[in-house]
């Protein structure tokens, strides 16, 4: 849900917007901080089935406790966190990557061009996109990080060709393209040295967007059960504890830990990309 | 009707016409881009699975065969597959054989929809109304300070909002049945203690996803009632001297709701998203528990039936919310 907020920001939650951008990137700096630093201090062997005794609840010797397969759940949150985060950052790049280009394209080009990705784009929107990729991830034989990544960056571009699109055909107007145009510059030319680095800020904004609706889909995924079931994941954490009525049993230190992180997940890319929007958008910035 | 409408509503239909031509196809192409006939796979990997079912796979894979015409070219098979939609018919469950799979979505619908549709109104309204109220510049302390929280709480995605809940009230406070649709010893009558009952099972998946909708709801009014606000048309309506709430309702709320609605179409798709795995966390008889049950059991004609379903189910409420629009747009209507 979050790439959407983009579209609509509020005009000014007031001159706060400064502080929103480095409360977001210090949440996500303290999560990227654990995920790295986390292997020095704790020992991640530990995060294999049968490593410690099962079903202890925090306490000395487990900082977190463990879960009914004998996991200890600080070190499976050490090695899930980077999990979940690289496959986001892959679907992110390529979504964004993907959109950038479909939305340079129709801009410029307009015409049939433009009525093609704008259709199938706007189509793309409007279906329940956990469908299609349940559809997608349920015919594939051995899940890996990799294929997760690409099967949810298929569905994770069209906001970005959108955004892009809707700014080409206002920067394309202006008065430098069209000097570019009467010096003879052919339309590949002005749409990549003209064009496009007018454009970047809005792509830069929607990657933040992007990478957190492909984060949501991935733990979506995996908590339905399709992902890949060999690595250890935020969503693939939730789903075991789901699986064993850790809720219902009162193992709360199971499915918390994995919640908290997510949280703090989504918390600090949402406040990111609402302080960041205003960056890139300085109009909205002073409405109040 | 004058050459707008019908050219809105022609390219409307056109839309929705193409979101079912793609969920179909999708549908159709995904399982035989893969090497292997799919039925074939589905049932291998249902027997390595071991899950011991008594029936005979060579007997349900030889009637599929015929059925589906596989040995026939591509383009019979997808045209046989639209004759089969038509006819509604799903195939048929390998987990429950022989129960067609149109007649277990049937049982699942009913639930899904009251629950989703009872929980995004909810949400929509609260939260446009908390947004409108928070651009609004006589409004209290206690938006001010509670909205905000909502907007962050709308980052977090349902279903872990729901897994809190359960644990709070369900398994800690022991207020609220933690799980299913309707009490297990219930028979259902259309009487006033089934009411009851089902309202009981459904304050808290109804919950989670209304906590989790109202701050994306309200981040969106309020930029939209910013921008109203400005307007003429406001400064001449306080000073005519009508009162506060009148301009609230009938001059602000009124104006900055269509792109709500937009915003309510766009976003469905992400709430009916969220909303399947709310159903997972649940138990609720719904399609998201229908499909997580069919992920688990390999079954693959009721994963490929309910994915169909939700994707039309939510393209018909689309064009519903597409024909809506022109009555509150004048400029659409003329």
């Amino acid at each position: 849900m979050m790439s959407r907020i983009m579209i609509f920001l509020p005009g000014g939650l007031g001159s706060r917007m400064g502080g929103t951008l480095i409360g977001g990137l210090s949440i996500l700096g303290i999560v990227a901080l654990f995920s790295l630093l986390g292997p020095l201090f704790v020992d991640t062997p530990l995060s294999q089935v049968g490593a410690v005794r099962p079903r202890q609840p925090p306490g000395p010797g487990f900082p977190l406790g463990s879960d009914a397969q004998g996991r200890d759940m600080l070190a499976v949150m050490v090695v899930a966190t980077p999990n979940t985060l690289k496959m986001g950052l892959i679907a992110g790049v390529i979504g964004v990557g993907f959109g950038s280009i479909m939305g340079l394209i129709a801009g410029q080009f307009g015409g049939w061009v433009d009525a093609v990705i704008r259709v199938i784009a706007d189509s793309l929107l409007t279906v329940p996109a956990i469908a299609i990729l349940v559809v997608i991830a349920g015919n594939i034989d051995r899940m890996t990080t990799g294929i997760m990544a690409l099967t949810v960056a298929s569905l994770s571009w069209m906001f970005t060709t959108r955004t892009v699109r809707a700014q080409v055909l206002t920067v394309r107007e202006r008065g430098y393209v069209e000097v570019a145009r009467v010096n003879g510059e052919g339309p590949f030319e002005i749409l990549f040295r003209e064009v496009m680095p007018n454009v970047m800020p809005y792509i830069v904004a929607s990657f933040v967007g992007t990478s957190s609706a492909a984060i949501l889909a991935i733990i979506g995924l995996e908590a339905l059960g399709l992902g890949a079931q060999n690595e250890l994941t935020l969503g693939n954490t939730i789903y075991w504890a789901q699986q064993s009525s850790a809720v219902l049993r009162g193992f709360w230190w199971w499915w918390a830990p994995p919640i908290v992180v997510i949280a703090m997940i989504f918390v600090g890319l949402f406040l990111t990309s609402v302080g960041f929007d205003r960056f890139a958008n300085p109009r909205l910035g002073n409405r109040s | 009707m004058s050459r707008e409408l019908i050219s809105y509503l022609l390219r409307r239909f056109a839309q929705f016409l193409l979101v079912i031509f793609i969920a179909v196809s999708v549908n159709f192409v995904i399982p035989r881009m893969l090497p292997g006939d799919p039925v074939a796979t589905a049932l291998a990997r249902l027997q390595t699975a071991g899950t011991g079912q008594t029936m005979d796979i060579q007997a349900v894979s030889d009637a599929y065969r015929a059925r589906y015409g596989l040995d026939q070219p591509l383009w019979n098979q997808y045209l046989n597959y639209w004759a089969d939609l038509f006819r509604l018919d799903l195939g048929v469950s390998f987990a429950n054989f022989p129960q067609p799979v149109s007649a277990m979505i049937a049982a699942a619908l009913p639930w899904s929809v009251g629950l989703l549709s009872t929980a995004t109104l909810i949400s929509f309204f609260i939260g446009s109304y908390l947004g409108g109220r928070l651009a609004w510049p006589g409004s209290g302390r206690g938006i001010r300070m509670l909205v905000p929280g909502m907007m962050v709480l709308s980052a977090i995605p349902y279903y872990l909002l729901a897994i809190l809940l359960v644990y709070i009230f369900a398994v800690y406070l022991r207020w609220l049945p933690p799980a299913g649709g309707v009490s297990t010893t219930r028979i259902m009558r259309a009487d006033w203690a089934t009411f009851v009952d089902i309202v009981r099972h459904a304050i808290l998946p109804i919950m989670s996803i209304v906590l989790g909708g109202i701050g994306f709801w309200a981040l969106g009014m309020r930029s939209q009632m910013v921008s109203v606000l400005g307007e003429d048309y406001i400064t001449f309506a306080e000073a005519k001297g009508l009162s506060p709430g009148r301009v609230f309702f009938w001059y602000g709320i009124r104006n900055a709701f269509l792109p709500q609605i937009t915003a309510l179409a766009l976003n469905l798709g992400a709430v009916v998203s969220g909303a399947v795995l709310v159903e997972v966390i649940f138990n609720y008889p719904g399609l998201g528990s229908l499909l997580y049950v069919a992920i688990r059991g390999q079954d693959y004609f009721v994963i490929q039936g309910v994915v169909l379903v939700l994707i039309l189910t939510l393209a018909v409420m689309l064009f519903i919310v597409d024909l809506i629009y022109p009555l509150l747009d004048p400029r659409i209507r003329r």
